[in-house]
Order: structure tokens, then C-alpha cells, then sequence
């Protein structure tokens, strides 16, 4: 991909960036889906209400935060709350898109940020939920960025840290989750993956630029759906990219 | 109500709300000079075994010179509530934990932290009970409003809450399930504020985390402050006090107290000195001799802050925008 001018977390940015339409609302982890709300108020989507989970409410990402709970993330806010009213505006249906990530995902979107291995005996100890529970159970429709290979799209995760669509179709309303959330979109350094409306299992939609249906299909480890019609996703423009080095992240913090 | 699902985790701090009304009422309400050391404080006011919490949020107003006291007069068997980078780290690191209501602990944009891994990982930290941040905060929340939990649409459906201690029931108004968080009281609390005055009336500046719940959710309180101000100029903005000082135990004057973390609009986060604990924690030997030159090594905050040195201090202060 770097012949083609672009590295695999300016593309992950990128492809995320485009998700997310203005005057919408988003909960914004650190990382990436910074860099992706940041991108998206600099191109298409100047207003994009950025909601930081420790109580920033609608900041300029004109610097890049290095932490949830730093200036940055109520730099020229329309508010600066706390946790509990951030995770209760999520729960009245009030923030649209939220961004997660972890350490394995499955064909229903659930996350595991928490333990490789058995819970009391852990091979890996994980950060844990953090606000990623709270993101996967209230927002409306939540975007997964990961990198993409076996040892992450798993049938089975080893633990659930994280809900998507559970164990199926009305899974999610059973457990008590708010009706009509759940995983939206996966994005990825090979595809952009989205979820079939009834088996709500996850669904191959588009490729990364350069990038086959046979790769993406080695690097995950369970059977993935197929859209009727699979694009080839767009490649990161110039302006997306200039302005991403020269603005976005003009200190190369992440890229 | 009808109990649908429970987590298999611990209850490692009882929901005892009489206790907590009790301790609340011998608190004395005059106006007394409550100032002291980071010493004294954690001397009085923290035992062994006590079940503490922290308030922050990444790095940011993270009660360092606190926990640095704390890492120093070896309190230890702590049970702890989790959401927390440096400053639980550290106590980790020092082996004073013993059990964790774990919601995220971390280094951010460093990735995970190798000292949780050790610690859990070897069976150190004798328990993890998992929760997401927003049921840690509702849980201090319940705890604040004085009722034994709160009713909350996340953890439900998943490992998340299998793991915690929470109960999901038939809400007997809408007979859908629901997730209820008990309260969580706390032991003690420590939280690092912009300004407070001798009393222990606080303020915070920006956003303020889950300090509003959590000074309302500690048997004992800690306020340590950048900056010592007089009654009467906490009486002429009183809106900005979040914590009024009936609540708190002993105020502690900590210019830089979140040290190598940020203080918004005070001092920059100081990233060279977090990258050495990155380093330096990615093993028990580099831990260890860090704990030993920056706690250890000083006998309290003052020391410390001469160690890091005045220029580089300055130079903190100075990348605030708007300062330089």
C-alpha cells in the first residue's frame, strides 16, 4: 500500500472518517477515531459533535488529544460535563455513532477487550471494558476499526466485553439492550464490513484498494457473508491525505 | 422484583448504607483548617485493607502525589476501584493491591500496561471484578444519592457482566430486564483539584469526570489542590465548587500534583516522564528501580518536584496555550 502514497492507519482513518455524516453526533475514543472526527469536521462534516466520554461535548479537534480527558477534548466545546451525563446522553438515544476496537471480534460484532484465556486464569490481561460496553450497548450504530487477520475475526471470542448483536437476531432486546442499536460497520486495513439485516451476521461489503475477496476471506477466522454486489472501496483522495499529514496530525503523532 | 441473571463477581465492598448515613453524620460540619501533609493524610485517613478510589481520567487530575505517598508508607491490601492509568499503575506496581472493581487500566495511547498483566496474570491481584466506566460512575452515583443502586441499559447480554457483580431483573414498571448496579462506597477517595480553600470547598476547572459522584460516595475524603485559596474567594463563584468541604477529611496542598499527567489550563502533560514509566514498567527490575528513584528516593512531593526539576516544570506550564 505505501506505493500507493498512504500507510495502513491513514487508510483505517480515512475509510472511517467517510462513516460518519455532519450534523450527526459521535462518542470518540482516543487514537484512530480521533483522527477519523477530526478528519471528518476538516472535510465533509463540520458539524460533527464529538463527545469525549469524560464529559467533553462538542470540541474544534483542531489539536489532537493524547487522552479521553484532556483539554483537547473540550477545546472550544458547546460543554464540558462528566462520565455519568456522557454515558446517560448514550442511553436517551441521544449519541448516533460510537467507535470501538479490541482485541477480537466475531460474525456478530461482540468485542473482547478484557482476557485472552479463562477470565480467573488469563493467558493476556486486557485494559477491560473502559467505555466500550457503555459505546456497544446505547449508541445507535457503532463502527469496530481493527486490524485484520485470523487471530482477531474469531467464531467464538473469549470473552464478551463488548455487545454486538450477542448470539443473533433479537439477542440484543432480550438481554435488555435498547432496540435498534448495534454494530453498523467494521472497518478494516483489507474491507469495510457491515452486518446482514436478518441473520445480523457479519457481511463482506467492500474491499480496500488492491485488496481481494480471497485475502479478506484468509484472514478471517469464521465464514463471512457476501453482499450482493462488493465495491472496491475508494482510496484515501489527495485532499484527504493532505490534509490529514499537513492538519490533522501535523505533529505525527499517530500517522 | 424477579432476578433474571446474576454476575459470579465478588461484592468486594458491602452496600451498607446505614454505616455511610452514620459516617456522614459525625462528620463535622464547622469550618475547621483541615491543610496538611500528603503524610499525615494518608497516615490518618488510609488502612490497610481500606477500599479507595481515585478520580481522574487518563492522566488528567490524577491525585500523584497522593498515591506516591501511599506507594511510600506501604499501605497495602487495597481493594480499588479501576479506571486508571498512572496512578494505578503505580500502586500496582508497588504490590499494594489486592482486589480490583476494574473498569480500564491502561496507558492510552502507550497500550497495555505490563504491570496489570504481571499482577493479574501471576495471581497477585487476588480478584478482578469487571464493569464497564459508565457503571463504575453509576455506582458511585447510587452511592451519592444515598440508595443501595441504580437501574443501568448497559452490561447487559455479556461477559462484561457475567464477571461483575451486578444483577439484571424484570423491571417491575416496563417487565423488560434491566441492569442495577449496587452502590459503591467507598473507604476513601482522592481527588486532585484546580483550587480549594483550607475548609476543603473545591473547585474544578473543564470537565470534571466523576468527581461530582465520587466525593459524595467516600466514607473519608482527600482533596489535594494546586492551589490553596481563601474562603471568601470560593464564596465569590460558589458555582464552581463542586465538592462543599463537609465532605472532606483533610486538604492537601500539591502544586503539580498530577505529576507526570496534566492539570487543564495549569501544566502540560509531561510526555518524556511518562514514556520512562512505559519503559521502565515493561519489567518487575525497571518498576522497582522506578518506584525507588521517584518515590522512594524523596522523602515527599517538595523532594519530588526538585528531582524533576524547576526548569522542566516550567517548561510544562509554559506549553499551555495561551501561556507562552
Amino acid at each position: 500500500m505505501a506505493e500507493n502514497g498512504y500507510n495502513p492507519t491513514e487508510l483505517l482513518i480515512c475509510t472511517a472518517s467517510r462513516l460518519v455524516p455532519d450534523n450527526t453526533t459521535a462518542f470518540i475514543g482516543t487514537g484512530i477515531p480521533m483522527l477519523a472526527a477530526s478528519l471528518a469536521q476538516k472535510m465533509h462534516a463540520p458539524n460533527l459533535v464529538a463527545v469525549f466520554e469524560f464529559g467533553g461535548v462538542g470540541a474544534m479537534l483542531d489539536d489532537l488529544p493524547l487522552a479521553v480527558g484532556e483539554r483537547r477534548t473540550f477545546h472550544m466545546a458547546v460543554a464540558a460535563t462528566g462520565l455519568a451525563d456522557m454515558v446517560e446522553t448514550a442511553q436517551r438515544g441521544f449519541i448516533e455513532y460510537g467507535f470501538l476496537g479490541g482485541a477480537q471480534i466475531d460474525p456478530y460484532g461482540n468485542l473482547n477487550s478484557t482476557v485472552i484465556g479463562d477470565h480467573d486464569h488469563p493467558k493476556v490481561r486486557l485494559p477491560g471494558s473502559g467505555g466500550g460496553n457503555d459505546v456497544g450497548s446505547h449508541c445507535w450504530r457503532t463502527i469496530a476499526i481493527m486490524p485484520h487477520d485470523q487471530r482477531r475475526f474469531v467464531a467464538k471470542v473469549d470473552f464478551i466485553t463488548t455487545p454486538g448483536y450477542l448470539s443473533g437476531p433479537g439477542a440484543r432486546e432480550a438481554a435488555g439492550l435498547p432496540v435498534d442499536t448495534g454494530p453498523y460497520r467494521v472497518v478494516t486495513t483489507l474491507a469495510v464490513l457491515g452486518y446482514h439485516p436478518d441473520s445480523k451476521r457479519m457481511m463482506l461489503l467492500a474491499t480496500q484498494p488492491g485488496v481481494t475477496i480471497d485475502d479478506v476471506i484468509e484472514n478471517t477466522g469464521f465464514e463471512l457473508l457476501m453482499a450482493d454486489e462488493i465495491e472496491e472501496y475508494p482510496p484515501p483522495t489527495d485532499e484527504e491525505l493532505r490534509i490529514l499529514r499537513e492538519d490533522v496530525d501535523k505533529d505525527k503523532l499517530y500517522i | 422484583m424477579k432476578v433474571l441473571d446474576e454476575g459470579i463477581g465478588k461484592l468486594i465492598q458491602p452496600v451498607d448504607l446505614d454505616a455511610f448515613r452514620k459516617s456522614n453524620h459525625s462528620k463535622p460540619k464547622q469550618l475547621i483548617d483541615k491543610r496538611m501533609s500528603e503524610a499525615e493524610a494518608v497516615e490518618r485517613f488510609i488502612h490497610d485493607g481500606d477500599y479507595v478510589g481515585t478520580e481522574l481520567y487518563g492522566t488528567v487530575r490524577c491525585p500523584m502525589s497522593l498515591v506516591n505517598e501511599i506507594v511510600r508508607q506501604g499501605v497495602k491490601d487495597l481493594r480499588m476501584a479501576g479506571q486508571g492509568v498512572t496512578e494505578l499503575d503505580t500502586l500496582l506496581a508497588a504490590k499494594l493491591v489486592k482486589a480490583l472493581d476494574i473498569t480500564y487500566i491502561a496507558l492510552e495511547v502507550y497500550g497495555v500496561s505490563s504491570v496489570l498483566r504481571r499482577e493479574v496474570e501471576s495471581g497477585r491481584v487476588e480478584t478482578c471484578v469487571e464493569w464497564s466506566n459508565g457503571a463504575i460512575a453509576e455506582r458511585f452515583k447510587a452511592a451519592a444519592m444515598g440508595v443501595p443502586f441504580l437501574p443501568i441499559r448497559s452490561m447487559l447480554g455479556t461477559d462484561t457482566f457475567k464477571y461483575s457483580a451486578a444483577k439484571a431483573v424484570e423491571c417491575p414498571f416496563t417487565g423488560e430486564p434491566i441492569c442495577l448496579l449496587p452502590a459503591l462506597i467507598l473507604d476513601v477517595g482522592l481527588i486532585h483539584v484546580h483550587r480549594a480553600d483550607m475548609y476543603g470547598n473545591a473547585q474544578i476547572d473543564g470537565i470534571s469526570g466523576f468527581a461530582t459522584e465520587m466525593a459524595r460516595a467516600s466514607k473519608r475524603l482527600i482533596v489535594s489542590a494546586e492551589e490553596i485559596i481563601s474562603n471568601d474567594e470560593i464564596r465569590k463563584n460558589p458555582g464552581k465548587t463542586i465538592i462543599p468541604y463537609f465532605l472532606v477529611d483533610a486538604v492537601v496542598e500539591a502544586p503539580f500534583g498530577s505529576h507526570p499527567g496534566e492539570m487543564c489550563y495549569v501544566y502540560e502533560r509531561d510526555e518524556p516522564q511518562i514514556k520512562e514509566w512505559v519503559e521502565a514498567s515493561k519489567t518487575e527490575d525497571g518498576a522497582d528501580e522506578y518506584l525507588a528513584k521517584y518515590i522512594h528516593g524523596v522523602k515527599d512531593h517538595q523532594e519530588y518536584l526538585e528531582l524533576i526539576g524547576k526548569d522542566r516544570l516550567e517548561q510544562l506550564q509554559a506549553m499551555v496555550p495561551g501561556r507562552s
